[in-house]
Parts: structure tokens; sequence; C-alpha cells
């Protein structure tokens, strides 16, 4: 049994991840799976028909993952964007601001230094894929 | 000098909280020595020979007399009773304990200050020219865009894990005392039809494959920059390259796409963030204006100096520069004695520092990336004053940009990095230079040292550089002549076959000592040496 870590009501998608390649070929899928040196932006024709787009960080020192997060809900993705792999309980948060919403990672997360770690700056420096205000908004609103 | 508001402060607290908790993890062993390595890289703690280092960022180079303080108390209540002012315009501690950390963060914090993306893949600490705001030939103060920067890359979801550490550097003024084009990003801000906007230099760098920046954009408007970093950054974030740690900066890239093709894919990312609205207002870029104000001058006052004693009139002519305010000069503070270690101060030498500041110079303070101090706004009544009581600290060198002025990196008595020891070959340089008349007769000549290919102490950017290798487990040293930091940017070449510790200041001595014989008048060593050529010098060199 896969560890999902989810920020997300609806159900969770359980269709078998696809590659990129594979995408064009099968109109149906819906679940993708993007290795961490493929183009996002190969899969905005498909957003319509996604509802799960698995990105791959194969180690954590790999942050390719977080611009591929932000171009996909910057194109208007609003499926959900998975973290797979060398993702660290403190490399969360800024994952969320960079769109994703759920996470698998290697490691086990500890639920307590997560929650902690996701509540503990109330101010953000720049927008990003969140909702966050940057402190210049709050400044001159 | 900006203040923090109450959103800066409890950013900056918030960071300290999250620090602790994170030493805490690893002391109670929740977390492993590697899964704690990057966290605490991302907060300028390395790991180094002996001991934690800990680099704290000043950034561009800025800070009050109450912050100068504080560093010193660090250093005398965590540290050995001194500190070490960096290439970036930070200052480093070499003897810190793991557990004192979040202290020391909290500390800082009490003074709007921080160790933040102080080292880690991300984008470091913004580094400026120590002149800013002072300077007459500058067209505006960078600092504000300097500010606006920082808070704009502190903490950056998507930028916080980029191949490999990125650097950013502003100037506002055609004489670059910043190195700008030998950082990943350097911003020149220029005037253009009556707007302030930034020249845009992407891919310079030092370290294993030194390059100068190529313009990447002619001008970008104030409220378009953020974007437009964005764009660069994240062109570079997915296509840097991470096969090689060695090939991973952004100059790299830009050498392996060329100038054009990167130029062209920035320019496409830009037109899409733009319509993202990421940029602020401009009134956020005039709410921080403000607080760099022109501090209150007297009007009025004498542009005279008394000269009458000979080691003030002499500190005078080498360490105290021009102002653009009537009355006003800008105090350079060598950390540079002979025999001592560049950059190196001691607690009591930055309380005085703190004190003088205070007293005679409107509060402010700057480091530079020479690692120096400036005090930039003193009246020309007051410089007595001053040089007495610097005088007395053992810290009023009379050096600046002299050949005993020497940038050296902290090397093999420190750096887990180093191949060879920087410290003593400084030392032995400028005690064979030590001779006052000698050095002021040789002029400008900016000699710097780095103890390994990674170039922290600039030797490609020195007019003479020293590359300290390891040469079958012994310390060996090359020589490379006709470097510059400065607005005549070059990368120095090298002369040929290293020296060993002895051998290198000996070779240093032939170098000046053919631009003494063959200079014409008002040549700096730079300059005959570009006019004459490298075979003249090698030939002085190697006999």
């Amino acid at each position: 049994m896969v560890d999902v870590i989810r920020f997300r009501d609806d159900a969770a998608n359980d269709q078998p991840l696809v590659s990129v390649e594979a995408l064009s070929g099968q109109t149906n899928a819906t679940a993708v799976r993007l290795e961490s040196d493929e183009d996002a932006r190969a899969l905005l024709p498909y957003l319509n028909q996604l509802a799960l787009i698995e990105v791959a960080f194969p180690t954590f020192r790999d942050g390719r993952g977080y611009s591929a997060a932000r171009i996909l809900r910057e194109a208007g993705f609003t499926g959900e964007l998975r973290a797979q792999g060398d993702v660290l309980v403190d490399q969360i948060p800024s994952m969320r601001r960079c769109g994703f919403d759920s996470f698998i990672a290697n490691a086990p997360v500890d639920q307590a230094t997560l929650d902690k770690s996701l509540n503990r700056y109330d101010h953000v420096y720049q927008p990003a894929a969140d909702a966050a205000l940057p402190v210049w908004k709050l400044r001159h609103g | 000098m900006y203040q923090y508001d109450k959103f800066d402060q409890a950013i900056v607290d918030a960071r300290v909280e999250e620090f602790r908790d994170q030493v805490n993890r690893r002391i109670n062993g929740e977390m492993t020595e590697d899964q704690f390595k990057p966290l605490r890289l991302m907060n300028g703690l390395y790991l180094q020979l002996h001991a934690y280092m800990l680099r704290v960022a000043i950034p561009y180079g800025t800070l009050s007399g109450k912050q100068m303080r504080m560093l010193g108390h660090i250093a005398r209540k965590y540290d050995r009773d001194y500190g070490h002012f960096t290439t970036r315009q930070n200052i480093q501690y070499n003897w810190i304990k793991l557990e004192d950390t979040p202290d020391i963060l909290a500390d800082l914090a009490s003074v709007e200050m921080h160790a933040i993306q102080t080292s880690g893949n991300c984008i470091r600490n913004i580094s400026s020219d120590q002149y800013a705001g002072a300077a007459a030939d500058e067209v505006a103060d960078p600092r504000p865009w300097a500010e606006l920067l920082r808070q704009w890359s502190t903490f950056h979801p998507e930028f916080s894990y980029l191949p490999r550490k990125f650097k950013i550097a502003v100037i506002a003024s055609q004489e670059d005392r910043a190195a700008m084009r030998l950082h990943d990003i350097g911003l020149e801000l220029v005037m253009r039809d009556g707007v302030l906007g930034a020249r845009v230099f992407v891919g310079g760098g030092m370290g294993r494959t030194p390059m100068i920046a190529p313009e990447i954009a002619e001008f970008v408007k104030a409220d378009d920059l953020l974007s437009y970093l964005e764009a660069c950054l994240r062109v570079y974030n997915r296509y840097g390259r991470r096969d090689n740690a060695y090939k991973a900066r952004i100059k790299i890239l830009i050498h392996e796409l060329g100038a054009d093709e990167y130029r062209r894919q920035v320019a496409e990312e830009f037109a899409h963030v733009k319509t993202l609205g990421i940029d602020p207002p401009l009134a956020e870029l005039e709410r921080i204006s403000a607080y760099f104000a022109p501090p209150a001058y007297e009007q009025g006052l004498s542009d005279e100096i008394d000269r009458s004693n000979p080691a003030f009139a002499h500190w005078v002519d080498q360490n105290v520069k021009a102002h653009k305010q009537p009355g006003y000069a800008i105090v350079n503070i060598s950390l540079k004695p002979v025999g001592g270690i560049p950059g190196d101060a001691s607690s009591d030498q930055i309380d005085l520092m703190a004190d003088l500041a205070e007293k005679y110079g409107f509060d402010e303070l700057r480091v530079t990336h020479a690692q120096n101090i400036v005090l930039p706004f003193v009246a020309k009544r007051d410089l007595f004053t001053v040089w007495q009581a610097l005088d007395a600290a053992g810290i009023a060198n009379a050096n600046l940009d002299l050949v005993t002025d020497i940038i050296a990196c902290p090397g093999l008595d420190y750096c887990s990095l180093a191949n060879a020891r920087s410290i003593p070959v400084a030392q032995k340089i400028a005690e064979r230079f030590a001779d006052a008349e000698r050095q002021r007769d040789i002029g400008e000549l900016k000699l710097k040292i780095s103890g390994c290919i990674n170039a922290c102490g600039h030797h490609h950017a020195g007019h003479i550089g020293i590359l300290g290798v390891d040469k079958k487990g012994v310390e060996n040293y090359q020589l490379t002549l006709g470097g510059s930091g400065a607005e005549d940017v070059s990368i120095g070449k090298i002369t040929g076959p290293g020296f060993d510790e002895d051998g290198i200041v000996d070779a240093v001595e032939r170098a000046v000592e053919k631009y003494r014989a063959v200079r014409v008048e008002g040549e700096r060593f730079i300059d005959t040496y570009r006019r004459v050529g490298a075979d003249s010098f090698k030939e002085a060199i190697y006999g």
C-alpha cells in the first residue's frame, strides 16, 4: 500500500499512469507520469482529459519539478498534481506553493512535522501557484 | 537604510523557529546528517575541516552600527572573538557549535538580520556597490533594487533547488566596484528617456570555467524586472545541466546554447510570465526607496583637510574617496594589515567600527567584495578623529587597492574544499611588499588568491591571481596575470608552470618589478601588462 499524502477532497484517481510518450496514442488515459527531464509543456494539449499528473523527483536536489508544476498550474490544470520520489518533509511547503497537491515520498513523512512546517510561515514574498498573497500586495492593497 | 516592517520581521522570526526545529530533529536523531545537510546549507551552515562554519547574510553589504555590533557580539559569545568578511559582502564564523546556531539566528533576527540562502543551490545574497548612495557617478541608488530582489528571492518556491548556486549583483555606476559581470546575473541600472531600468547580463562567473556575462537585455523597466528575472531563472532551472556539478552553473548553459538562443528562450518565457501579475507595483520600489533617502547632511561644511600628519595624509590619499556631497568623504577601512588574515576582524575592532559609524557616519557601514569595510558618509572635518581611532585599533592600514590589499579565501586552513593554503601566501606576499613607499610607487594592483579551483578568492579577476592546487600531495601555486573584476573586466591568463609557497612570492615580485621597469607615466600594472603583453612578463618571471 503506497502512502499518498493528499490535499484534495475529490476521489483519488486509480487509473494506471502512462508515460508522456504513450499519451498521444491513448485518448482515454487520465493519468500521466512526467519524468524530471521531460517538458511539462508537452502535456498542455492533453490537460482537459487528465485527472492526475505525477511529477518525478529522482533526488531531492533535482528542482525541475517545481517549474513543471508551476507551468501546469499556469496553463490552468486543476486536476491532481503529485510529487513522487525523493520528496523531503521540509520541501513540501514549497511544493505546495508551486501547485502540488499530493505527495508520494520514498521516506516516511512525519505528519506532525509536516503540519508544523506547513503552518509556520504566515507570509510570503512572492506570488506563486497557491492563493497566498505576497506581502507587497498586503502593503499596497 | 531599509527597516523591517511587521511582515519582514515575522518571516525572519519564523525562519529562526524553523531552523531550531530542524536542529532539534538532527540532534535527537530524527534526521541523518545526509537529510540535514540540504537544510543547514540553505541557512549558511557548513561543516568545515575543524568545525561548523556559519555564514551570515549582509544584504548588499549594508548594515547599521547596531547590526555591526551584533556581529561582534556573536564573534565574542559563540566563536573565537573574530569574524571573517567575505567576497560576497557577508561575514562568516569559523568555530560554531551546531547547538548554538538557533540562538545565534535569534540574536541576528533581533537586529533584522539572518543567514537565509547564504549557501545552497538557490539565489544567494544580493551584492552591490559599496559606495551606493555616496558615489558621484551613480545614476541612482542601487540598494532599493537590491532590497526588492532580496525579498523576491527569499524562500522563492520555484528556485530553491536550482542546478547550482545563483549570485546576483546590482550596480548603478559605469565604474564597476562589484564585479557585476562575473555574476550569474548582473544588473546595471541605466536611465533611458528619463526612465530608470536595468541592463541585464547573464551567465558570468568564476570557478573552474570563468566567463564574462554577455548582455541579455539592454533595458528592462522596473515594473517588468521580476517577471524578466523569473523567466531567466525558469529557463535555467529547466535546462541547466544537472549531470555534472562542475557544469551546472548558468554560464555553462548560456555557453552551450549561445547568448542569442538563451535570450530568445527568455523572451518567450517572459511573454508568458508577464501575464501572471507577479511584479509588485512601482509603489513598492518607492516604499523601499524612501528608506534609502540621503542622510541629513550638514550644509556648508569645508572641503579642507589638515594634512600636517604625514601618516594621516597617506591614509587620506589611499583610503578616502570622493563623495557626491560637498564636505563629506567615503572612508575605506582596510582589513588587510601586513601579516594579518585578509578580511578578519576581532570583536573589538567590529565594535569600534560600529561606534565610528554611529558617531561620525550616519549610522551606516558597508562590506566590500574586497573584504574591507566602508563608512560611506563621513564629514571631512571628522576624518582625523576617525583615523586616530582606527589607528589605535590597528586598522588604519593605508593600502586600499595596493598590492597588500589582498583578497584571499580561507583556504586549507579552514575550508574542506581547498587544495592549498591561501592565508600564509597572502601573509608572505604582504610581508615582502610591506614597505609603504614601495607599495605606493607600485600603485593600484589587485592581487587575489584562491586555495582551489572554485575561485572564492577571485583569482581570475586579479591583476595578479594566484591559484592553489594540489600537485601529488604538495601545495603548488599557479600564477595568472591580466584579470579584472572592474568595468574593464577580463579573465587572467596562466603564466606557466606553478611554484611552491616561497617561489610564488618571488614570482609575484618579478612580475611587479617587470612592470616598474617598463611602465610609462600613469599606467597601472594592468595597463602595462595589456600594452606589452604576456610574453615579456613570462620572460621576466621564468627567465
